[in-house]
């Protein structure tokens, strides 16, 4: 992939990572540069459901905390969530399908018996029966709910790369000069796994956003300071309320801005490292 | 299927202690307590209640509802109750996705390039991305509280099942629209299109007898393939619209925690969506037979 010049990436990458850029910049800097702060101490019943004003340029919600602040918040609570379960999904997928791929045979077979009963099975489904069956759901358990399907597609689509990538010359090669399947693995395959994979990270981050939203919204989410599915949640109770539409619309249209540019992005650079796929969905 | 139970299974006990604390209250006997646990299936070895649990399962309640299990309906009772109005709502989101999506797809892939055709791609990206449960309240607002065009919450007749439908249906139609036309682009670039222009066929017959029929295909082999993602929709809809339905009972289910009901839902949920995957492949066979023979 030699003719690799910034030049000639297209609109979307640029445009999706443009937007990526601003929600991890805000997801860092956001509890920093929000103006109030929002746990407990933040209530303040005199001034529920506050207009729109200088001081609280997106009003306050029915605690009377500032919006604008609660959207920060949510950023990091997202950012964070998502570059955990993104990190522990890929990792684990990636392994048990190198595995798998590797070594075929019974491992192989086994592996992917599992991974078809996960994709058999509603995917938001499992996320919620997870979440549900724990008396008190938090963030790890919330993470593992999300990383129970999502190491599925990483674990595929390793496992066919290391299904052409094994019958290569330079793996024979290795082998024939005493090199360890160990070393086989990380030295030699894994490297040319990180293309696809980036695809797939860049997808999943958004997909995270996104299933993190619902689940928040049916009352299941991580009960973390302050999460855009529970904006929505409360912001759609309450949406009757003259004057409180834009609480939902904002953290709607934040959670649609960060799907959209994962989008974007992990569309536009599977365009550009697989041109086989461009124009397939 | 079997495999999909177990799965089922295996997560639902994972069911903490404090379930039985929950049911019984603070004060509750030791024999109240084992009461509980004996209605919840929580007895015996692991081996034991996931036999009980197929028994249930084939026998046809999917088990009672604790703690009081002579009374109450049994759990596949409340589910066939509601079943209707979940499928009812599901294929009426597919149906309103693949109408649209349809259209859409064909015409951008026929003007390719046009404004119309960045227009269609800008939308289905925003279809894609906008969350459900942000558009069905939205629509809620608009069409039943502003303009009063359709019924409101809890209501479940044909036109009640509009607003809900489209809110389903948007992000899969958004999907669809992309899809078609990506698969309309190619099939106008094939080989057998050009001989079709050659001998002479007008443009229209070229595009609608020729182009669409193999292009469609694909696109609706996806769509019954994500029926799986519109029962998921189907339960966040639900919740935004106040609609009787599975997913409702799901999540009524779990704030009760009532463990058998969140079994039974989820395991008739995840059977449905088998067996439509098993039907859509079927009847991909049936439609393609070039798949037949493969």
């Amino acid at each position: 992939m030699s003719e690799f010049r910034p030049g000639r990436w297209s609109p979307s990458v640029r445009i999706g990572a443009s937007m990526l850029i601003v929600f991890v910049v805000l997801g860092v800097l956001g509890p920093l540069i929000a103006p109030e702060g929002v746990g407990a101490h933040a209530v303040n019943l005199d001034r529920m459901f506050a207009p729109r004003s200088w001081s609280h340029w997106l009003g306050t919600d029915k605690s009377g905390i500032d919006t604008l602040s609660q959207l920060l918040h949510g950023a990091r609570s997202a950012l964070l969530l998502s570059v955990i379960v993104v990190s522990i999904s890929a990792t684990i997928g990636v392994s048990i399908g190198m595995v798998a791929g590797y070594f075929r045979g019974a491992v192989d077979d086994v592996i992917m018996r599992i991974v078809d009963v996960l994709l058999a099975f509603p995917g938001l489904l499992l996320n919620i029966a997870i979440v549900a069956v724990v008396a008190k759901p938090g963030l790890p358990i919330f993470v593992v709910a999300l990383c129970a399907n999502g190491w599925v597609g990483y674990a595929r689509i390793a496992r066919g790369q290391v299904l052409s990538l094994r019958e290569r010359d330079y793996v024979a090669a290795a082998r024939a000069i005493g090199a360890s399947h160990a070393s086989v693995m990380f030295r030699h395959i894994a490297p040319n796994l990180l293309a696809p994979l980036l695809v797939q990270m860049t997808l999943g981050f958004g997909n995270v956003i996104a299933v993190e939203a619902s689940l928040s919204f049916l009352g299941l989410g991580p009960q973390v300071d302050h999460t855009w599915g529970a904006m929505l949640d409360q912001g759609t109770t309450f949406l009757w309320k003259p004057g409180f539409r834009h609480y939902a619309l904002a953290a709607g249209l934040s959670i649609a801005w960060v799907v959209l540019g994962a989008n974007l992005l992990g569309d536009g650079l599977r365009d550009r490292l697989d041109p086989r796929q461009r124009g397939r969905v | 299927m079997l495999g999909v139970s177990v799965l089922v299974f295996g997560f639902l006990h994972m069911i903490p202690g404090d379930a039985v604390d929950h049911l019984a209250g603070g004060e509750a006997t030791p024999e109240q307590r084992e009461a509980i646990e004996t209605c919840l299936g929580m007895k015996g070895s692991l081996r034991v209640q996931y036999v009980r649990f197929l028994g249930h399962v084939f026998d046809g309640t999917l088990g009672h509802q604790c703690p009081d299990p002579e009374q109450k309906p049994t759990v596949a009772a409340r589910i066939a109750e509601v079943y209707p109005h979940t499928v009812a709502l599901a294929l009426a989101g597919l149906v309103v996705a693949v109408v649209f999506a349809l259209p859409l797809g064909i015409a951008a892939a026929l003007r390719r390039g046009s404004w119309f055709d960045t227009l269609a791609a800008v939308g289905a990206l925003s279809g894609i991305a906008f969350p459900m449960m942000l558009l069905g309240p939205l629509l809620l607002l608009w069409f039943f509280v502003d303009l009063g065009w359709f019924p409101g919450p809890f209501e479940t007749g044909a036109a009640a099942l509009v607003l809900p439908a489209i809110a389903v249906g948007t992000h899969l139609m958004a999907m669809l629209a992309r899809m078609t036309r990506s698969s309309m682009v190619e099939v106008l670039s094939e080989d057998y299109l050009r001989t079709a222009r050659a001998k002479g066929l007008s443009e229209r017959v070229v595009v609608w007898k020729h182009a669409l029929r193999n292009a469609v295909l694909p696109v609706i082999t996806v769509a019954g393939l994500q029926f799986g993602g519109v029962l998921s929709g189907a339960i966040i809809i639900e919740k935004v619209f106040a609609r009787p339905g599975i997913g409702l009972l799901l999540l009524d289910g779990i704030a009760e925690r009532n463990y058998p009901v969140v079994q039974g839902c989820v395991l008739v949920i995840a059977a449905s969506y088998v067996l439509v995957n098993i039907v859509v492949d079927i009847a991909y066979g049936v439609v393609d037979p070039r798949i037949r023979r493969a």
